[in-house]
């Protein structure tokens, strides 16, 4: 049925939230700290997304190419020249942490 | 007031010296001050700045330079949180860029201010981009000018209703899934979407780099076709800029349609539709055949899936783009025991949750194991969506669809159901998939309340001189262009 998505609350009742879907798992890879109830509540939501992305299953993609973006343009390069590029500061200004023209970071090797 | 005029008016009163560039600035800043406490379009903007400017244009306008030279010389034009200007704030509504100001000037906003523009302010937007009514802003949502209860759409919610209150002559905003065309519509005013490569993204802050496009809100057709001739054009900076040359887009307003083909897709007209709006675009379309349009039933079969789609590549594209949000060269720092877990600190103090349900959608289909299953598959099916255009553009010139299901929802009525408020995207997302042109122009009211309705046409490749002209034959046959809301 075309446009089912605008009855989407009538197919959302039928649809169980991912069993696989660990938000705790993929928080961790995009490191991201959650509370709890973040956790709980985004992986209820996402679970309910998921769900409708299900829809994609339908559809015979056997002979198709992915399409990765529209424009009609492949390896655009430019010449290989040095040129002015921003100033020390410039790229400083909005460092939370820096000293010696330099951004500071967090201790990496003991 | 000098702050309610078309920039066409405004260029021909600059030209004739019947007004100055500083004092439509003074009625822009006056005019914020007097609405924007109720409208909370501007996140900041800084007023002594855009006073400099406007001098700097009158001067340049004494000394004899002309609108031909510089098209937009003395026209103030603001710009959504998410544009880099030099030494001004660029927070993409978020906390995590709440301390931040540009070391460089955006493309566009180069153009701009080479044109002769006078570029302040920071409009309100959905974080990072990411939603559809502003109510994801770090910081205050934006109301509608026409019932302040509402939301303007979003995420350019901030862009749409500064120029529907008439605080500002123009404006700029970006456009992933609809997030200028879906709030222009909402708000009552013109929001063009331009072909995916026409118009550089230097120095646009990345949400979904397939699909972000920068785009004009004005308050006519004309105005669209102004701005984008100045915004236009392949830029070194950014290598998905297309090499085709700029043609002179208001050049394309002829007034003339007769014997254009314009498809109606049928899955676009099914239940869901308010009825109102479904009124408001029949009676459009009506009118075009009018004007002389030959109208075509035409089909875009993979409609359906557009959604679901877009959610799965515009989360991916996010959560790669967004991981440079980590606390080290910028933005909000909240330190950790180590490096892991300052980034986890810094994103989760600093992202809201929109852009955290985001991240984690676009981090779990491209993670192993599913990637095949989501993200290349909705590339797959993206193949369909634009082919279904491309085949539709074999038989029609243009495609008319309604920009949304519904005029402007109330505050608060989607915010904690991210799926309903996906939903209410469904008429845009599928231009931004297929790369196409896509413009949004007022095609009526609802009656009880008064909210405005947006018709959305739907242009060929590189095909925006058809579309505006169009668009500008329709709006010129009606008036729905010149009502106002009551502030």
């Amino acid at each position: 049925m075309p446009f089912s998505a605008l009855h989407f609350g009538d197919a959302l009742s039928t649809l169980t939230s991912m069993s696989d879907f660990n938000v705790k798992y993929v928080a961790h890879l995009a490191r991201l700290s959650l509370t709890p109830e973040e956790e709980q509540k985004f992986g209820a939501q996402l679970g309910q997304v998921l769900g409708y992305i299900e829809k994609l299953k339908e559809v015979d993609v056997s002979q198709v190419e992915p399409t990765a973006h529209a424009v009609p343009l492949v390896n655009v390069t430019r010449p290989d020249v040095v040129r002015p590029s921003l100033p020390n500061e410039d790229a400083l200004r909005n460092a939370p942490l820096k000293s010696n023209g330099l951004f500071v970071v967090p201790k990496i090797v003991e | 007031m000098l702050n309610s005029l078309t920039i066409s008016e405004l260029v021909a009163r600059l030209a004739k010296r019947e007004t100055s560039a500083r004092d439509v600035t003074q009625a822009c800043l006056d005019q914020i001050q007097r609405v924007d406490g109720n409208i909370h379009a501007f996140l900041s903007y800084d007023a002594p700045d855009a006073l400099a400017q406007a001098d700097a244009a009158d001067k340049a306008l004494a000394s004899g330079t002309s609108h031909a030279q510089r098209p937009l010389l003395g026209v103030p034009i603001a710009l959504k949180d998410v544009l880099a200007v030099r030494n001004q704030p660029l927070g993409c509504a978020s906390k995590i860029l709440a301390k931040f100001t540009s070391p460089y000037d955006a493309t566009v906003v180069e153009k701009l201010k080479a044109a002769g523009a006078i570029v302040f302010g920071r409009l309100n937007m959905d974080e990072f981009a990411m939603g559809s009514s502003t109510e994801n802003s770090a910081f205050v949502t934006t109301r509608n000018p026409w019932d302040t209860a509402r939301i303007p759409g979003g995420s350019s919610g901030g862009s749409a209703a500064a120029v529907a209150a008439d605080e500002c002559l123009a404006t700029l905003g970006s456009d992933t899934g609809g997030s200028i065309r879906q709030p222009a519509a909402l708000c009552g005013c013109v929001g063009l979407k331009p072909t995916y490569g026409r118009v550089s993204r230097y120095g646009l802050v990345a949400f979904a780099s397939s699909l972000d496009q920068i785009g004009p809100f004005t308050k006519d057709i004309r105005d669209a076709a102004t701005i984008l001739n100045v915004i236009s054009g392949r830029d070194e900076r950014d290598s998905t800029s297309v090499p085709e040359p700029v043609p002179d887009y208001t050049a394309a307003l002829t007034g003339n349609i007769k014997g254009l083909k314009i498809g109606l897709p049928k899955e676009y007209f099914i239940g869901g539709l308010d009825k109102e709006v479904t009124d408001a675009v029949n009676a459009a379309v009506k009118q075009l055949e009018k004007l002389g349009a030959e109208i075509v039933e035409i089909s875009l079969p993979h409609t359906d899936y557009a959604v679901a789609v877009y959610y799965i590549i515009a989360t991916a594209e996010a959560s790669a783009n967004l991981a440079r949000f980590d606390g080290i060269r910028y933005g909000l720092r909240v330190d950790g025991a180590d490096p892991i877990e300052l980034y986890s600190k810094t994103r989760g103090a600093g992202f809201g949750p929109e852009v955290k349900r985001r991240i984690i959608l676009g981090t779990y289909v491209l993670s192993s194991g599913y990637y095949d299953a989501y993200y290349l598959r909705a590339q797959k099916v993206r193949t369909l969506i634009r082919q279904d255009f491309l085949k539709a553009f074999e038989k029609v010139d243009l495609v008319v669809t309604p920009t949304t299901p519904t005029p402007a929802f109330k505050a608060g009525e989607k915010s904690d159901d991210p799926m309903q408020m996906y939903l209410s995207d469904i008429f845009t997302i599928s231009c931004n998939l297929a790369g196409i042109p896509g413009v949004s122009l007022p095609c009526g009211f609802s009656t009880n309340p008064k909210l405005p309705i947006g018709l959305q046409l739907l242009g060929k490749p590189f095909g925006e001189e058809t579309l505006l002209r169009a668009a500008h034959a329709y709006e010129q046959s009606t008036a729905w262009h010149k009502e106002r809301p009551k502030l």
